[in-house]
């Protein structure tokens, strides 16, 4: 049976923020009397991840994926609830919790600016207790996974976003953890680099069977990577379970474009009983139910003169944006 | 702690450090100027306030110099590692880079206190030590033992008083997210620190050696040169220090609790 390697029971987190009112005026009154008031950022969520698992957060900005992230590795202590990670409580920061985990995040680096990656990842290895032949062993294994090369021996201010978010990748699993945090990690690269950078982490967490908790914007990362995703909403969770049920629930129905040998056929379709969304000459768009997909698709060509047809999903980026603006997803 | 591991993750820190500041040649140059003609202009100012005294709060111009040398290295030293690493510490709380230092299997005080060293400090330390030994020679200072350990002692322990101060104001950061300023008034108050604490009047004797105890950082060593130190003076500096030492490592971690990272 799969261990659970992370987990998570009644976690809540606020903060302290001060707001300010707009004008001259608000400035001196925030500067001499700050109005605080305490914020819920997290809100009594509870949530296991299975050794090897690779979960996505979805939600929208500020919705608390980060804080979770930071949490789970940390770097900040939960206000109440409990938090197991690998055996450890993670706030306690011990050795050897802190070599079994990296945090990776899109818009912020590790590596030195004015030297090539390669300083850094002797850097770390020393810091990791490596030696100096074994780091040298995984630097290489690392960068053929990640197809860098002559990258290593350049400044890292000279290299592009893509080339630099390899390097950084590489300076966070020099270490081999089995925990992986990524926050964005593909954020600005343009599609080859993210498509590579996906490729990779599914390589990696084939090969050593690490976990990896990871947030994105980008909905290609989500659906290539995770098989499980977590829906955060204001702070509390709103869906914990697979992405496909997910996607089923929210996408219920399919468009499909069929092209009739004639006009008459698309009439005699039209008249059929169908949800018919448009027709225009030949070509009609009627909608089905996922659940009934095959049967109705086998009714029509049975009965109806077809030249053509496509099957139309609906964007991912427009179906799972709904979760973002949802309290709860009952599946 | 494991001290060897420590030991080889500062060397490969003095490595990285060196070779990023070498990557700027022009600005090591003019930063080895730069503090050349800072003691030359110290040196110059200190000939100015002795032109019409021979004697400023009961010191020679000869054991003024003392003073001038011991903070020409101290100078060093917080150009060489306090000023590139400490004043990071507010860059790394804003922006939340802290986050990968806290997440090393490392101490996060040692990293972020020794990660980078600027070379051209070194220049300083050096021009201090031979302004040092000239001042010995001048003031027939005997080389004994005993005098060798306590200069040692008292040195360090200035090192300790200055760090812990820097230290300490910049882990305020958690809270304050902005304290640049802090800093640099520290720094202001240790341009102080190159006049015998004497030459100040009594409430300002009190201030600079309670409040901010830089009367401890360069009279104290300079007093031990001269032979004009009492034991109970030294043991007192000790006494801060190890106070100081042992405050600012307690406060880092206090405050740590209280980090709340940069959002995203």
């Amino acid at each position: 049976m799969v261990q659970n390697i992370i987990d998570v029971r009644n976690l809540s987190k606020s903060f302290d923020i001060s707001s300010k009112e707009p004008g001259l005026k608000g400035t001196i009154k925030h500067f001499f009397r700050r109005q605080k008031k305490s914020l819920e950022v997290i809100r009594d969520i509870s949530f296991e991840i299975k050794e090897g698992e690779i979960v996505g957060f979805l939600g929208a900005n500020g919705a608390g994926k980060t804080t979770i992230l930071k949490m789970l590795c940390g770097l900040i202590y939960p206000s109440e609830g409990s938090i197991l990670v690998s055996g450890y409580l993670p706030f306690r920061r011990k050795e050897n919790f802190l070599k079994n985990i990296t945090l990776i995040m899109g818009q912020k680096q590790q590596l030195i600016w004015d030297l090539p990656p390669i300083e850094s990842f002797y850097l770390n290895a020393s810091i990791y207790d490596l030696d100096k032949l074994e780091a040298k062993k995984r630097i290489k294994k690392l960068s053929e996974m990640l197809e860098i090369d002559e990258e290593l021996f350049i400044p890292v201010r000279k290299l592009s976003l893509g080339q630099r978010m390899k390097s950084e990748l590489l300076a966070a699993l020099i270490h081999e953890p089995n925990i992986l945090f990524l926050d964005e990690p593909t954020l600005g690269l343009d599609i080859n680099a993210q498509r590579n950078l996906r490729k990779f982490l599914q390589k990696y967490n084939k090969e050593t069977n690490a976990t990896i908790c990871l947030t994105s914007h980008y909905m290609k990362d989500i659906t290539s990577l995770c098989k499980r995703v977590i829906c955060v909403h204001e702070g509390a969770i709103s869906y914990d379970g697979k992405l496909d049920l997910l996607l089923k629930k929210l996408s219920p129905v399919k468009e499909i474009l069929i092209v009739c040998r004639s006009e008459e056929d698309a009439n005699k379709l039209e008249n059929s009983g169908f949800t018919v969304k448009n027709k225009i000459k030949n070509e009609i768009t009627i909608k089905i139910e996922n659940n009934s997909i095959t049967s109705s698709l086998k009714t029509i060509l049975n009965n109806f003169d077809i030249e053509d047809l496509f099957i139309n999903e609906p964007p991912i980026d427009e179906v799972i944006g709904k979760v973002l603006i949802k309290k709860d997803y009952d599946i | 702690m494991n001290f060897k591991k420590y030991l080889k993750v500062y060397k490969k820190f003095l490595h990285t450090s060196l070779a990023s500041e070498l990557e700027y040649k022009t600005n090591i140059l003019v930063d080895l100027i730069t503090a050349i003609l800072s003691l030359i202009g110290s040196i110059f100012l200190l000939t100015i306030f002795f032109q019409n005294n021979g004697y400023i709060g009961g010191w020679k111009f000869e054991q003024a110099l003392i003073i001038q040398a011991i903070y020409t290295i101290l100078n060093g030293i917080t150009n060489t590692w306090f000023n590139p690493n400490l004043s990071e510490i507010v860059k790394h709380i804003r922006e939340g880079t802290l986050d990968f230092v806290l997440l090393k299997p490392i101490d996060s005080q040692f990293f972020i206190s020794l990660k980078k060293i600027n070379p051209s400090g070194f220049l300083e330390i050096m021009l201090g030590f031979f302004l040092l030994i000239f001042c010995i020679r001048i003031n027939q200072i005997n080389l004994s033992l005993s005098f060798l350990t306590l200069s040692l002692i008292t040195i360090s322990c200035s090192i300790c008083i200055l760090y812990s101060l820097w230290f300490f104001i910049s882990t305020t950061t958690i809270w304050f997210v902005k304290t640049w300023n802090a800093t640099e008034v520290l720094r202001s108050f240790l341009y102080i620190g190159r006049f015998p604490l004497n030459s100040f009047s009594f409430s300002l004797r009190i201030f600079f050696s309670i409040f901010i105890p830089i009367a401890f950082i360069t009279t104290i060593p300079s007093e031990v040169f001269l032979g004009l130190s009492q034991s109970w003076k030294i043991l007192l500096e000790v006494i801060v220090a190890t106070v100081f030492l042992i405050t600012s490592r307690k406060f880092w971690l206090f405050a740590l609790k209280f980090y709340s990272s940069a959002s995203s």
